[in-house]
């Protein structure tokens, strides 16, 4: 299970642009830094973010190893119906994360 | 006549009163004043505080069971937001039936293997921080509150000394950057008056929750010094004065740092 | 306090200077080829936030904000943001659309080093618009031993 804090409003006027803030816990490690041992720690990073509102995408950014580590994201949405955000992370090494938020609109 | 030795008696008392106001006036800063405002607001704010992501993963090993007792901190503390508040602005402190006393993480330990029949987890594991952080989070905003311990003078007393004490390659002591030259820049950076107001702390440079015990280290090696083991008593000894110094300051735990 | 000590101490951590802005490096340049392919970007209702000057190029706070109405007929497809001097030049690429309301993102990125920073955003008429900023970034004084 991952460590993941999400600040959206509960409640939004119908048309508003609402802001979305997100952040997970993840090391982002780059895949340039030598570890300990001198070698290379290998690359885990998380390589896309995607938001949807009721299933239709309103939000994706893919990220580089320059995204710092424990990734935060903000953006905005319209809300447009009451419904449920889903937001998810995955990665390298398997990664996948999910938060779901419902956002009653009125 | 009396009333005139009254309004003299008086002036008296608030002249005096003022002057102690001044003397008290307390210059003392935390780190966070002299840190940017996109880190003051990223601190502030606790969605974009990345060190409220270990608060969260500690409130979740404060309910999970561990150990040959299968037993969770909350079996026996119950509701941390009520039984661990204030903890971490009197800590470190001494334990029941020792005579040394230990930091948060060190009772942590203690619980897990005095009472939870666990192993003890490794200084700056992540589910120790998470613990530690989810504990002194309860402190937040409260004034740190060393308590009164005869038995903590002596520790306080070196640690004390260690702070004076001139080691390294760069004969620093800590006096001498975070006393005679706080306030002034290193390198771009203010250097701070060293209160260790919201520890464990999310530090910028590490990405990651670190320990007091970590920052030291990093400190002892910026002046080219041998760091002391992890399970070094110096260290303990150190936090106490430190405490002391910081004594009033307000705990921010979890403090994002540069 | 003695003040050559002291020195001979700090003196061990330099800032770096900033880098001319017109003297964009081969790999990012490229990078946004890739993305503008012939056209040449417009600069203007594009802002890009990031402080001037940071402590630690580790986490640093960056905002994109696009004037824009963020309609059917006119929005914004996409933004990306790029670097000078990481081993790689994508930062990110983000994909908004009408559904977005407003175009402003915002992440925290790392930076190895003082260098420009440039967002380059495609918009849904297909034109591009362009920001750049420099970015100083100070070290910390006392590093770590080990990575």
């Amino acid at each position: 299970m991952s460590n993941i804090l999400v600040n959206a409003p509960k409640t939004a006027k119908r048309g508003a642009a609402i802001e979305i803030k997100a952040l997970i816990m993840h090391p982002m490690e780059t895949g340039f830094r030598p570890g300990p041992n001198g070698r290379i720690i290998p690359r885990n990073i998380i390589e896309r973010f995607t938001a949807t509102w009721n299933g239709a995408e309103i939000f994706t950014m893919d990220m580089s190893p320059a995204i710092a580590a424990n990734p935060f994201v903000s953006f905005f949405a319209e809300a447009k119906e009451s419904g449920t955000v889903v937001l998810r992370w995955t990665g390298d090494e398997g990664f996948a994360a999910e938060q779901r938020v419902d956002i009653a609109v009125e | 006549m009396t009333a005139r030795l009254l309004v003299i008696g008086l002036a008296l008392v608030f002249a005096a009163s003022y002057a102690a106001a001044q003397v008290g006036a307390d210059k003392r800063r935390s780190g966070y004043q002299d840190m940017g405002e996109a880190l003051q607001k990223m601190q502030d704010d606790d969605t974009a505080n990345p060190g409220m992501l270990f608060v969260q993963l500690g409130g979740q090993l404060w309910n999970r069971a561990v150990g040959a007792a299968d037993k969770s901190c909350a079996d026996c503390h119950g509701d941390a937001a009520v039984s661990m508040k204030g903890v971490a602005a009197r800590y470190p402190a001494i334990p029941q039936g020792s005579d040394r006393p230990v930091d948060l993480e060190g009772r942590i330990n203690l619980c897990r293997t005095e009472h939870q029949k666990a192993e003890p987890l490794p200084p700056e594991n992540r589910d120790l921080l998470a613990l530690a952080v989810y504990v002194a989070h309860q402190s937040r905003d409260l004034q740190i509150a060393p308590p009164y311990d005869p038995r903590l003078d002596a520790f306080r007393r070196e640690g004390a000394e260690i702070y004076r004490l001139r080691q390294g390659q760069l004969n620093l002591s800590c006096a001498i950057c975070h006393d005679d030259n706080a306030g002034k820049k290193l390198a771009g950076i203010v250097i701070p008056e060293a209160h260790p107001t919201g520890y464990p702390i999310y530090r910028l440079e590490w990405q990651a929750l670190g320990s007091l015990k970590r920052r030291l280290r990093n400190c002892l090696v910026g002046i080219r010094a041998e760091a002391w083991p992890l399970d070094a008593p110096e260290y303990v000894a150190l936090e106490l004065y430190l405490m002391q110094r910081a004594r009033g300051l307000k705990l921010e735990t979890p403090a994002v740092r540069p | 306090m003695d003040r050559r000590l002291f020195l001979a101490g700090t003196a061990a951590v330099v800032l770096v200077p900033l880098s001319p802005a017109t003297a964009t490096p081969d790999a990012m340049a490229e990078a946004i080829r890739k993305v503008v392919g012939t056209a040449t970007p417009t600069e203007g209702r594009v802002k890009l936030d990031v402080p001037p000057l940071v402590e630690n190029g580790s986490t640093v706070p960056l905002t994109v904000s696009v004037d824009s109405p963020m309609t059917e007929a006119d929005h914004v497809k996409a933004i990306h943001v790029f670097n000078e001097k990481n081993p790689q030049p994508n930062v990110f690429s983000a994909r908004l659309g009408p559904r977005s309301g407003k175009a402003v993102i915002g992440t925290r990125i790392k930076l190895g080093d003082s260098q420009r920073i440039v967002a380059i955003v495609e918009t849904s008429d297909g034109k591009f618009l362009s920001a750049g900023a420099d970015v100083i970034v100070t070290l910390a004084a006392c590093l770590e031993e080990s990575p």
